[in-house]
């Protein structure tokens, strides 16, 4: 890189620069005493750090090369040693977009006029979260990595708990720091034996360390737990929804574009210390992975809640990508390229894919919710009408995360397909062919789940008063929804592009293996389907064109949906999204729960009654909550310890010292 | 000089016993000043002449001899309290706990690996034996005064193991050291304030009304 001045620059350097422009775009308008001007100048920062940033990350990931750089700092944990090679540039492209993008969305979906209180905390947290994530993946200290990892952790507590005011917004951000902080605790155990192994604070480099030695498997397990908790992977996934649901749009968008990815990350780079891994590793990541996608999207298909839906598809999300890496592993335990490849570069691409689409509909709900003031989505519809855009930018995002072509979506599961695929001549390995049908459960579930929310959002009438209406803001709220779909439409139409970034990152998660002449070989393959695409949107736009042209022929009248020519029909009586999924939950019984509530009709004109669904969380409240409340039985004598006089305090600092000295002594 | 600066450090050792055994907070205030004054002279006895140290001496024996203990003197007026009415632990367990922890920091002091030019001087043993002494106060006397004053106890324990490095110490670092007790004298006295309008007293152990539950 080189700039005019001053010959070459450092590409670390340049990303370093614009993570603290990120991290520090929240704090002038701490001291802004008129609400508005701070947030606008936090947005324009972040969008000039992504600009900054992109461009030198994008240009270090096609070179395949690797920038390091060394900070000085005087603790004593060895050198802060800062590096950017192509696996920690793939991630950092998400980082810095979906920051820019949430931050300008941020200027319309949460006025600081019309939010005077939060929005100064909002925006400085929105930055230093993702001034941390960027800083995570360039970290190659482990405690420089645990020091941004508690940054980003706490960042995004006070983000979710930016409506503090409310109960259940309290109770989602308490859940989410107990659970972030279990996992803190492993990773701590990680780094560790890490050390203790390799003798230096620094992370180890790829293919460097020996997964047979007796530590091997409880480092593994510790950054499977550790990170898992973070990526949301079933069963640690308990805090992610809530928590999405009841953050602000543009957060859960960035919480759950980027920083589940930084779990995945962390679950990447560990796999990557190791070079002879054995099937086990790979075959638990595989079953978690499967586990993860079946019971998120069975989980998203129960849920009324527009963005709760959104976050059980992330869990889903996360299932496939994990096991994308799972297969990838299975695939490096015996030594087939192919599978490697395919496996890590579907994951790695479908990180890259669901940090567009998600954050897509995220930032689309934000918009909903703006406009009808619920996150229900029984009492929306209709919004098709009054926002056509918004609905059709949303049309794309549902498109996408459903994997049907020509969206971006697809390419990723398509590898992974081939993946399975690849196996049926092997010898061994055959039995990998069983996660084909898997993963097209998985996408056809996805597709009734967002058929679901795309129909009972944008179609039919409004199911509520009031409903619909714009307040504002489009332009800023419009413009990131715009760059996240038409980038998911470019990765859709020329995939062959998207995998020439993902494989650099491919190699350098199995450096031992020639996986270049692969990437040629896909590539090719990925240039037909990209053909495919063209035709497919060409045909797209014909029909379009010539449906356009028959509604200018004839005339038109308008009718309410499921108006059927009857003149009383209410908004009350189309189906609802609850109508539309019970059958499908009610095949998957057991596993999954809503609870309905349904009168007993009787008799030819029954009474008016209600009749209410409510989707349970098993695990939360079955498993995990009686732990914690017997935990929290089990250690009340320790509570005695916190007894408020501050003497006793004193007490216990006084005995500590005490204690060392006579330990010393 | 150096028998001298060990006589001055057994008299630091018994204004500590002084302020444990004494229920009188006036009495308290000016016994604490007096081994500030003391403090403040010590210097001079164990370092070489320089302008340097007269400027820290004047400075130390201001703040700690006269204007510390007028700010405390005040609160006491002012809060009409001239007793520590029943302390948690008794006057007589309580010295005797010092006297304890005196012997034991003189043994403990003992086996340290110390640089053979402090080996024969009192000032860790007597550094340390202050310091558990600021903590006594602290722990065991429930008014908010007293707990100031163990609090300056306890800054003058440090300051006395601060003396054996008095001649490597910048400036910058002595005077951040007085500014911060200055400043914690203060912070203390806003308290005090607030507790006293809060709770119309000042006991401490009302505080666990602001326990969380």
């Amino acid at each position: 890189m080189y700039s005019f001045l001053q010959g070459p620059v450092d590409p670390v350097l340049l990303v370093l620069d614009a993570t603290l422009v990120m991290g520090c775009a929240g704090i002038p308008g701490l001291f802004l005493k008129r609400p508005g001007p701070g947030q606008v100048v936090a947005a324009l920062c972040t969008i000039c750090a992504a600009l900054i940033g992109i461009p030198t990350v994008l240009q270090l990931l096609l070179s395949g090369t690797t920038a390091t750089r060394s900070i000085a700092w005087s603790l004593p944990f060895g050198p802060c040693d800062l590096a950017i090679d192509p696996l920690s540039a793939l991630f950092l492209i998400p980082v810095f977009l979906v920051t820019a993008a949430g931050s300008l969305f941020a200027v319309g979906y949460w006025p600081a006029r019309q939010y005077r209180r939060s929005e100064p905390g909002l925006t400085l947290f929105f930055g230093t979260l993702g001034a941390s994530m960027a800083l995570l993946l360039m970290a190659r200290n482990t405690v420089f990595f645990m020091m941004v990892w508690e940054v980003m952790a706490l960042s995004a507590y006070f983000l979710i708990v930016t409506e503090h005011e409310r109960e259940e917004v309290r109770r989602a951000g308490t859940i989410y720091l107990i659970a972030t902080h279990c996992g803190s605790a492993l990773l701590l155990l990680l780094f560790s034996l890490l050390a203790a192994q390799t003798g230096t604070f620094l992370l180890p480099p790829a293919g460097s360390l020996s997964a047979l030695t007796p530590l091997a498997p409880l480092m593994a397990l510790a950054g499977l737990i550790g990170f898992g908790a973070k990526a949301g992977i079933m069963p640690l996934h308990f805090w992610l929804p809530p928590a999405h649901a009841n953050a602000p749009s543009h957060v859960s968008a960035l919480m759950s574009g980027v920083m589940l990815k930084m779990g995945v990350y962390g679950i990447v780079r560990t796999a990557s210390f190791f070079y002879d891994i054995p099937l086990v590793w790979g075959t638990i990541l595989t079953i978690a992975g499967i586990i993860s996608a079946l019971l998120g999207i069975s989980f998203a298909l129960a849920q009324r809640d527009l963005k709760r839906l959104l976050a059980c598809s992330s869990i889903e999300n996360i299932g496939i990508i994990s096991l994308g890496m799972g297969i990838a592993l299975v695939g490096a335990a015996s030594r087939i390229p192919e599978l490697m490849y395919l496996g890590g570069a579907g994951a790695l691409l479908h990180v890259l894919n669901h940090s567009l689409f998600k954050p897509l509909l995220f930032l689309g709900s934000g918009v909903i919710i703006h406009a009808t003031g619920t996150r229900d989505m029984n009492l929306m519809g209709g919004l098709g009408k009054t926002m056509p855009r918004i609905g059709g930018l949303f049309l794309v995002g549902t498109v996408a995360i459903c994997g049907i072509p020509p969206l971006n979506g697809f390419v990723s599961e398509f590898l992974l397909y081939l993946g399975f695929f690849s196996q049926l001549q092997g010898d061994n390995l055959i039995y990998l062919m069983a996660g084909a049908p898997v993963l097209a459960l998985v996408g056809g579930l996805a597709a009734i789940t967002f058929t679901k929310l795309y129909s009972s959002v944008f179609l039919g009438t409004p199911r509520s008063p009031g409903g619909g209406v714009h307040r504002g803001g489009e332009l800023q709220m419009g413009v990131p929804m715009l760059l996240c779909a038409f980038l998911c439409l470019v990765i859709g139409v020329v995939p062959q592009m998207a995998l020439s970034l993902v494989s650099p990152a491919v190699m350098t998660l199995f450096p031992r293996l020639p996986l270049l002449p692969l990437s040629a070989e896909y590539g090719a393959i990925l240039e037909k389907l990209s053909l495919a695409g063209v035709l497919l949107l060409t045909m797209a736009l014909v029909v379009t064109v010539i449906w356009k042209w028959r509604l200018g022929r004839e005339p038109v009248t308008a009718a309410p949906t499921w108006g059927c020519g009857y003149q009383r029909g209410t908004s009350r009586m189309q189906y609802g999204g609850t109508s539309f999924s019970e059958l499908a939950i009610s095949i998957g019984n057991g596993v999954v729960r809503q609870r309905i509530e349904r009168p007993l009709l009787a008799g030819l004109f029954p009474e008016r009654s209600r009749c209410s669904d409510t989707p349970t969380e098993t695990l939360l409240d079955a498993i995990i909550a009686p732990f914690f409340q017997a935990a929290g039985m089990s250690f009340a004598f320790l509570r005695r310890l916190q007894n408020g006089l501050m003497h006793i305090y004193v007490l216990y600092i006084f005995a500590t010292l005490f204690i060392l000295m006579l330990w010393a002594h | 000089m150096i028998t001298l600066a060990d006589q001055l450090l057994v008299l630091v050792l018994l204004i500590n016993f002084i302020s444990l055994g004494t229920g009188r907070l006036i009495f308290a205030i000016r016994a604490v000043a007096v081994q500030g004054v003391i403090l403040g002279i010590l210097p001079g006895m164990i370092h070489s002449f320089s302008w340097h140290l007269v400027g820290i001496t004047v400075v130390i024996i201001i703040v700690k001899g006269f204007i510390i203990p007028r700010l405390l003197g005040r609160a006491v007026h002012s809060a009409e309290i001239k007793r520590e009415v029943e302390p948690f632990l008794g006057y007589v367990p309580t010295l005797l706990l010092g006297a304890i922890f005196t012997a034991f920091s003189f043994g403990f002091s003992g086996s340290l690996p110390m640089l053979p030019e402090h080996q024969n001087y009192m000032f860790v043993p007597a550094s340390i034996a202050t310091l558990m002494t600021g903590f006594l106060v602290l722990t065991t006397r429930r008014k908010a005064i007293s707990q100031v004053i163990g609090y300056l106890i306890l800054e003058n324990g440090i300051f006395i193991f601060g003396l054996l490095l008095a001649g490597a110490m910048p400036v910058m670092v002595e005077a951040g050291a007085l500014l911060d007790l200055l400043v914690g004298t203060f912070v203390m006295g806003i308290v005090m304030n607030q507790i006293n309008r809060e709770f119309s007293s000042l006991d401490t152990s009302l505080l666990t009304s602001l326990k969380e539950e």
